[in-house]
């Protein structure tokens, strides 16, 4: 069966040969940096399952170190412009299927897995199948696109770890955040900002309720990056007693618009760097925050309708 | 209470701007330590929940492929197609892919993404039409229009993927609801995250629209 672990194990493989054609490329003068951290990323994918949770939390430290001192770039090898034109004028829209191999098998994935038939071969772990196709996607699409177009051997990898440079130290945030969302767990963070939220929030009415709910949950999914870290939080310490409890609103309708309105938290956070800063690392926008600058008014929008609609609907059914 | 000091330092951090991976080493320690946790136990928190995130960074996986098709030309390609088509704008395209992205997501299905989707695609489609639109194009107008590609994969996404059932946050839902001997459906909770789809819909809509709109008033 192919499992997460041995999708872990391709990424591994791939993060390696990136650490090593960096530690080759002489036009960067950071070489070693980047070939230390792609390695250090390469190891974390290949052992980190069977590493101490200290050992693991020792090459995060060094890998903390490696993307503080900063990443750098190489010169050379990028394609050129007149390489880019005439490509797309020789292969034109085939370029869209080879790109759209990685789509489609993640959809090929899921709709098979919802076959009884399929899902008892055991080819695929039915628990992880979006990233196992995902990673199956990316190695079929590669297969193919290399047997049509011919590339030399490292092109695919060279070109590959030079997107990866762009994202550089950008691409270690959202394991970061995850992980200190953790921390906070183990630190009790949240039953402190819900007792907080119940103290200090006005909550006399029923709309108050609803309203010190929603923005509740955006707030605290900003601070954490994660509307899952906040729900639970905010549901115990105002939903359920107040909402439900105390004015008798349908405990449904509040848990489905109160997880919307934690995403609503989401599009305007840093913390939430998987969404909001790698796609901008990604395009490579000159200000990191732009993804987010762009979402700002529909998150504020969103918000306000969340509320409304959760203090209309909540209470009439 | 002085555990929330981590939070302090992290809002702190991001507003001066320090490098981010500083920022949350900085507010790890400070809230570990207010917490009595001791260094060796934050550090094996911190690293079996890095190692139990791993899966975030699976996607990367598609670069080489990406990399390969784009130095054959599939972000030109992408201009010249949407170049061909006379009626698209900006806003239209995005709009489309809007209201495409929430559905598919809607039947749980996993197409689109920043790095599968939006650099090799999206992005350079949304570039080429506003091109199209505004020859004259600045460089901070077309960031501004790329991020926009951006923020549109992820508006649908949001607002789409809990009319899903066997999404993870219906799913939270259901076992948080369950630990407090609530019994519920998660199909009853996927049908009330309709309502806001509908109204991110129309709301992120209408901002597309409007940067139609904007191009246009820009040329006359």
């Amino acid at each position: 069966m192919i499992q997460l672990e041995h999708i872990y194990w391709l990424a591994g493989f791939m993060f390696a040969a990136f650490a090593l054609l960096d530690l080759a490329d002489k036009s960067n003068t950071r070489r070693f940096i980047n070939a230390g951290f792609w390695g250090l990323f390469a190891a974390s994918f290949l052992f980190g399952s069977h590493l101490s949770d200290l050992a693991n939390g020792v090459l995060v430290l060094a890998l903390i170190v490696l993307g503080a001192i900063g990443l750098g770039r190489g010169t050379k090898g990028a394609p050129t412009q007149s390489e880019k034109s005439t490509g797309a004028a020789r292969h034109g829209n085939l370029l869209f299927a080879a790109a759209l191999i990685v789509p489609a098998t993640a959809l090929a994935g899921s709709l098979l897995m919802l076959s009884p038939a399929f899902s008892a071969i055991g080819l695929i772990d039915g628990k992880h199948v979006t990233l196992v196709s995902l990673g199956l996607g990316a190695v079929l699409g590669l297969t193919v696109t290399v047997l049509w177009l011919r590339p030399r051997l490292l092109t695919p990898l060279a070109d590959g770890g030079r997107l990866m440079d762009s994202i550089g130290w950008a691409a270690l945030l959202p394991l970061m955040l995850a992980s200190l969302g953790a921390v906070f767990d183990a630190a009790g963070i949240g039953k402190i900002i819900g007792d907080l939220a119940t103290t200090w929030l006005p909550l006399g009415t029923p709309f108050a309720a609803v309203a010190a709910y929603c923005i509740g949950m955006a707030l605290f999914t900003a601070i954490m990056g994660n509307a899952f870290a906040a729900f639970p939080v905010m549901t115990a310490a105002i939903g359920l007693p107040l909402i439900v409890h105390k004015f008798g609103g349908d405990v449904v309708i509040m848990s489905a618009i109160g997880m919307l309105s934690g995403f609503c938290g989401t599009l305007t956070t840093p913390m939430a760097a998987n969404f909001n800063i790698v796609p901008a690392a990604l395009l490579e926008l000159k200000d990191r925050d732009a993804v987010i600058k762009a979402q700002l008014p529909t998150a504020f929008l969103m918000l306000g309708s969340n509320t409304l609609l959760m203090a209309f609907l909540v209470y009439r059914f | 209470m002085w555990t929330l000091l981590g939070i302090a330092v992290l809002v702190a951090g991001f507003a001066v701007r320090l490098n981010p991976l500083i920022v949350i080493a900085l507010a790890v320690a400070v809230t570990g330590l207010f917490a009595h946790l001791t260094p060796i136990h934050i550090l094996e928190v911190f690293g079996k929940s890095f190692n139990a995130s791993r899966y975030i960074a699976i996607v990367f996986t598609v670069l080489p492929l990406i990399g390969l098709l784009e130095r054959h030309g599939l972000q030109e390609q992408a201009k010249v197609l949407i170049g061909r088509l006379k009626t698209a704008t900006v806003g239209r395209l995005l709009l489309a892919y809007l209201l495409f992205r929430q559905v598919t997501v809607a039947f749980g299905l996993p197409i689109g993404g920043p790095a599968q989707m939006v650099r090799p695609l999206l992005a350079p489609m949304a570039e080429g039409a506003a091109e199209k639109q505004a020859p004259d194009l600045s460089e901070t107008e077309r960031e501004k229009i790329k991020a926009m590609a951006a923020a549109t994969d992820n508006v649908a996404t949001f607002f789409g993927e809990d009319i899903f059932i066997a999404v993870a946050s219906v799913l939270l839902i259901k076992g948080f609801l369950e630990a407090n001997k609530i019994i519920v459906q998660p199909l009853e909770i996927s049908l009330w995250a309709i309502p806001t789809a509908i109204l991110a819909f129309f709301i992120h809509g209408a901002r597309l629209l409007l940067i139609d709109r904007r191009l246009r008033g820009r040329n006359s």
